[in-house]
């Protein structure tokens, strides 16, 4: 089965979620918090192709940073194929860059990610 | 010694997210909320998940300290700063708010507020386009055509659908729903696509190119059908789409982050609302953003009204300057400008990219929260202070720049964000050998 080469450029989108929201509330350093901003939804086929499971941890690449984590199937129709989703929190800030091109505002989502298999 | 008999609180006000709901029935029982009626799950969360902490009133190099030593600490540090800088402010009280920016102005510092992380990129476009606006209670009454673009208020801001924006029966809506066209654009189908009449799943990074696609169907230019390879939209479905727009009686565009964080910033937001200017040749056409801490909108208006501009704000020439990408907190940070900090009601620590984390770490810099959280851990002065909305009065700003009072429901031994400020602004006067004049005490 083939599995990712290394350097498969993803497109990551940050965004909140319900539970983001509840246990946001609970704090930052709670389980459920730490645990749903870093779970990363991926498209079922990709997974599939990448042979990943859930529960399965890969490498996201920037050149701000990296990251591992566990990766969980999406709905079959939430996330076309490429995409990749990740609730916002201290993950997803390690791979934003700091130019803010003027704005003050960083490129915090369609982010492009090297992705692999840990 | 805190009541045991249960204490109802009506019309009290969620500030979890930027729909300010005001219609909250609340069950206080001595210093915790048992329920929350009309709360959606994050105002649920929100109230039943504020409550006294058992910490100290504030901490000094991470050592409990008293009230006094920590402002004095404070206020040495902020005060003796060559360039420093206030960060926040969007979950506090449009009175701390103030103090804060006095407090700014004291020791010449940069102002910026989250939006400068949020919806700036849509503040700079509004002053470069303008922004065709409305209330919620005027789209709850007369919108008859609702689009959601790189938004998800089914997760975001739950009760924004049901309470203003595409259930309610209104004056000119009568039927509700039934009366509404809904349509969501974002990149992903997202809790908030199944419940749209129209969901169109945009390509990543092309909303600019969508938008301005759109503006010339507006206006009557012909494109060729690959625009819509290019987007990830068929072209015929923009077309229908704006056949749509045009023939609504009232229509709003609600836009979320997924505009002024991604590419283009904010040329995607002027790109959105100069469409929504076009469509008023046409038809009643508005936009508003979707905004998401409490009282973000408060600290736009406030800091404009105290210096001229929402955000990314420099007082340190003794006049306000607004430079965004110069003065905005991300920067600051990410270039190792400011060597000191005041941050209120924010946790950069646990979301500015890693260069801005690693250098906040390495300067003093004082925080205000209810909560222990990243920024509190590593700061050299924290005080632990009162939640806004639940152990605080004060004035908040809901997302359509209507505001509403706060309706605390119980008393908190912790100060309000008010008064630390209001102590620091005093102790800094003192060190400065500057009279008190009006005291905010």
């Amino acid at each position: 089965m083939t599995e990712t080469k290394p350097g498969e450029i993803f497109i990551l989108i940050p965004g909140g979620t319900s539970r983001h929201g509840t246990s946001l509330n609970e704090g930052k350093f709670t389980a459920a918090y730490l645990e749903e901003t870093s779970t990363l939804s991926m498209n079922p086929g990709d997974m599939a192709r990448l042979a990943l499971k859930a529960g399965d941890r890969v490498r996201l690449r920037t050149k701000q940073g990296s990251i591992e984590l566990a990766c969980a199937a999406a709905k079959p129709d939430e996330l076309p194929s490429g995409l990749l989703f990740l609730p916002f929190g201290d993950w997803t800030s390690r791979l934003m860059g700091t130019e803010t091109h003027g704005t003050g505002m960083p490129d915090s989502t369609a982010l492009d990610v090297e992705v692999e298999k840990v | 010694m805190p009541s045991a008999e249960p204490k109802i609180v009506e019309d009290a006000t969620c500030t979890f997210c930027g729909c300010l709901c005001d219609d909250m029935v609340l069950t206080v029982e001595g210093d915790r909320i048992t329920k929350a009626k009309n709360a959606c799950v994050l105002g649920k969360g929100w109230f039943l998940g504020h409550h006294i902490e058992d910490r100290p009133v504030a901490l000094v190099d991470g050592k409990p300290a008293s009230l006094e030593e920590a402002v004095d600490r404070a206020a040495r540090i902020l005060a003796g700063a060559r360039y420093p800088t206030l960060f926040g402010l969007s979950d506090t009280t449009c009175e701390a708010q103030r103090i804060a920016i006095a407090i700014a102005d004291r020791i010449g510092s940069c102002v910026d507020t989250t939006t400068s992380v949020c919806h700036g990129p849509s503040g700079m476009a509004l002053q470069s386009v303008g922004e065709v606006t409305c209330s919620l209670g005027e789209v709850k009454n007369r919108a008859d055509f609702v689009m959601f673009w790189g938004s998800n208020p089914a997760e975001s801001q739950p009760r924004h659908w049901g309470r203003y924006s595409t259930m309610p029966r209104g004056m000119f809506v009568p039927n509700g729903r039934k009366d509404r066209t809904v349509v969501v654009v974002d990149v992903r189908r997202s809790k908030s696509a199944p419940a749209a009449d129209l969901f169109l799943q945009i390509k990543p990074r092309k909303d600019f190119e969508a938008l301005w696609v759109l503006r010339g169907l507006v206006k009557g230019i012909a494109f060729d059908p690959q625009v819509g390879d290019e987007i990830g939209i068929p072209l015929a479905t923009l077309e229908d789409l704006v056949k749509r727009m045009k023939q609504c009686k009232f229509g709003v565009l609600f836009f979320g982050m997924g505009l002024p964080m991604t590419r283009g910033k904010h040329l995607n937001v002027e790109a959105a609302l100069a469409l929504v200017r076009d469509l008023n040749d046409f038809t009643r056409f508005y936009a508003k953003p979707m905004r998401g801490p409490g009282n973000v909108t408060g600290a736009d208006n406030v800091v404009s009204w105290q210096t001229g501009y929402p955000f990314g704000v420099s007082l340190q020439r003794g006049y306000p300057r607004f430079n965004p990408g110069e003065f905005t907190t991300v920067d600051t940070l990410s270039r190792g400008e400011a060597d000191a900090a005041l941050i209120v009601a924010a946790d950069p620590m646990a979301n500015f990219p890693q260069p801005a984390r690693d250098h906040l770490a390495r300067i003093p810099y004082v925080v205000l929260d209810p909560k222990e959280t990243p920024t509190v851990r590593k700061a050299a002065v924290s005080f632990t202070t009162a939640t806004y909305g639940i152990n605080t009065p004060g004035t908040v700003y809901r997302m359509d720049d209507v505001p509403i009072p706060l309706r605390p429901a119980f008393a908190s031994p912790f100060p309000s964000d008010q008064h630390v400020l209001a102590l620091l602004e005093r102790r800094i006067r003192e060190l400065q050998g500057v009279p008190a004049n009006g005291s905010a005490l």
